[in-house]
């Protein structure tokens, strides 16, 4: 499903003594079946945008089309219900979105409300819950008494559940171990592959930008200031220091690499894997010249 | 200068004491940590890591062993003079926030120290400016963007001038720069005041620059050591949930890529230096 903001402006509190602008002249468009990811420093506008995604913020100029809805500013939007199924959200802080009794409660709420049968709703609670990997015993628990960690794995199955057509990720990793943040990122990136899941991120990890988007967004004091392939928003150092952001990590190592042995090596090291490959590569013919 | 500011002696808690098949959320646990240390505390997801930031502010009690900070014993007794002494950053800030504004917010703990009103205003200015906050002074915390959020919170426990300093995943939504800058200047701080530092993190890079690591798995102690010591025992580190930091992982890539590595690396510089020794300075 095709998403666009066209000159969106926003404004917390508008007409009130603390208005406050979030957002200017942004437009954004994320292509049906894309993967984007958005990145830029703290309070330039990220968040704010993520929720004019599925119509919790309304726009305060432009307008916002999702799939066929036209959300204009200034005109009242009535029976959001059907944008709110298709388009799910995962909040940057858990606990905004966490509320039920118990985590399996939590989990199957956004399932039965869209009329999923009982039945069904429990049975992608316990598949996700072990698919997310949380040991079973939290089903019952209440989602508030959790580690940081474990509710927001709760938050995404929660997300996941309703088996949005888009998936919007609000910084998904934060708090998640090591090995949580691998997995749960492969994961999203095997349901954007296998169902077509249109996928939204918001990340500082620029090396999961690299890695998993075909889109990168940078967002910059309420502004979206430039969009374009991983390989050509990382490569423009200069643009990136404008904008406060610095390339994933094996970019840089490949950088150095190169100043410091004078060879170039082929294309551009986007993952730790590429960067291992290039550099053997360029060894290996580095040895058949001495 | 070699005193213990904080300690473990056999702490065990759990959250259900009346359910014993409910696994103590941290068990028999001791340590001890030394005036003017940085300590990184890691492990998985529900390990016990916050739990243990909890019992060493007096939020919990243990049900077993002795929690002692300060040079005092951890009881309702102790608990506000050692409390005073000691800033905490929790993992969700917003159950942090007090204030109706961000300065209010960060001087409600001072006033509660009786801090007098001339230095406290002093104080709210200085600490929102080591976290580049001072233009927020006036909005509401509750309605700024997550790493604002986080940087607010951290402002509010540096403002205590604490001995102690306790971070729980207080920078897990920065940008990357942002990051590197708030650890600076507390590193500054540190240098300056003896501050000691506990921070609970997932990001191995910053683990790998504290003197010490704890590492927790499923309520108990791991391992302990320095930073070489903990990263040297490689694949049983990720057989818990956790990774290695970056220039180790790509040691480990570049040689199954066939690239003979002989050290283990833990800096980039280093790695790079190796490549370029082995392979070009004939
Ligand atoms: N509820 C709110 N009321 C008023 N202002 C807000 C509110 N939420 C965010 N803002 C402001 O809007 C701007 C953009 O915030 P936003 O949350 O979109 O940033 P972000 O890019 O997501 O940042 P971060 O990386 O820190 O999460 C910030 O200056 C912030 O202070
Ligand atoms: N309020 C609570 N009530 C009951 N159990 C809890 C509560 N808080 C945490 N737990 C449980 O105690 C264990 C330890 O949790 P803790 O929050 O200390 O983990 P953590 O190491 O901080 O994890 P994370 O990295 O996810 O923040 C977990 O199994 C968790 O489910
Ligand atoms: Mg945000
Ligand atoms: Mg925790």
């Amino acid at each position: 499903m095709d998403i666009l903001l066209q000159e969106v402006g926003y404004s917390y509190a508008q007409d009130t003594p603390f208005e406050k602008r979030a957002l200017h002249d942004v437009t954004l468009h994320i292509p049906s079946d894309s993967y984007t990811a958005i990145i830029g420093h703290t309070g330039s506008g990220k968040s704010t945008v993520l929720q004019h995604l599925n119509a919790l913020l309304l726009p305060t100029e432009g307008y916002v089309v999702i799939g066929d809805r036209k959300l204009q500013s200034g005109v009242k939007a009535k029976n959001l219900r059907p944008v709110r199924r298709q388009v799910g959200i995962v909040f940057q802080f858990p606990e905004q979105q966490l509320f039920d009794e118990t985590v399996l409660k939590d989990i199957m709420f956004g399932p039965l409300n869209y009329g999923v049968p009982e039945e069904e709703a429990s049975r992608r609670a316990h598949e996700l819950v072990e698919q997310l990997g949380l040991p079973p015993e939290v089903l019952s628990k209440s989602p508030f008494d959790l580690s940081g960690g474990q509710m927001r794995r709760v938050a995404i199955a929660g997300v996941l559940a309703m088996e949005p057509d888009v998936l919007v990720l609000d910084e998904p990793t934060a708090g998640l171990d090591p090995r949580g943040r691998r997995e749960i990122m492969d994961l999203f990136h095997e349901l954007h592959l296998k169902r077509n899941l249109t996928t939204v991120l918001v990340t500082h990890s620029m090396e999961d930008a690299a890695r998993y988007a075909d889109l990168v967004a940078i967002m910059h004091s309420g502004r979206c200031v430039a969009t374009g392939e991983p390989r050509d928003i990382f490569t423009n150092e200069e643009q990136l220091q404008d904008y406060r952001l610095e390339p994933p990590r094996s970019i840089r190592l490949q950088r150095k690499f190169e100043e410091k042995t004078g060879i170039m090596l082929d294309g551009i090291s986007l993952t730790e894997e590429a960067l291992a490959k290039n550099i053997a590569l360029a060894l290996s013919k580095g040895r058949d010249l001495i | 200068m070699n005193s213990t500011i904080m300690s473990f002696a056999n702490v065990t808690f759990t959250y259900a004491p009346e359910n014993e098949t409910v696994r103590p959320a941290v068990q028999n646990l001791s340590f001890s940590i030394q005036n003017g240390e940085w300590i990184a505390l890691v492990g998985h997801n529900g390990s016990g890591k916050s739990t243990i930031a909890k019992l060493m502010n007096g939020l919990l009690f243990p049900q077993q062993g002795t929690v002692e900070a300060m040079g005092q014993i951890m009881s309702e007794g102790s608990l506000w003079d050692i409390r005073s002494q000691m800033g905490m950053v929790f993992q969700n800030p917003d159950n942090q926030f007090v204030g109706a504004t961000v300065q209010d917010d960060v001087a409600f703990a001072l006033e509660n120290n009786g801090v007098p009103h001339a230095d406290m205003v002093l104080r709210v200015k200085e600490s929102l400016r080591q976290v580049k906050m001072e233009e927020f002074m006036d909005q509401e915390p509750h309605h700024l963007s997550g790493g604002q959020k986080q940087r607010v919170a951290i402002a509010g426990a540096l403002a205590l001038k604490p001995r102690l300093l306790i971070l729980d995943e207080a920078t897990s939504m920065l940008d990357p720069q942002g990051r590197i800058e708030v650890i600076e200047t507390i590193r500054e701080l540190r240098k300056a005041t003896g501050l000691t530092v506990i921070s609970i993190t997932h990001d191995l890079e910053e683990a790998a620059l504290a003197d010490r690591i704890i590492v927790m798995n499923a309520g108990q102690k791991h391992t302990e050591g320095t930073p070489e010591e903990v990263f040297l025992s490689g694949e049983a580190l990720v057989e818990l949930g956790l990774d290695l930091p970056f220039a180790m992982r790509m040691t480990h890539l570049l040689r199954e890529a066939g690239v003979p590595v002989a050290k283990e690396h833990m800096s980039e510089d280093e790695l790079v230096e190796e490549l370029w020794t082995s392979y070009f300075k004939k």
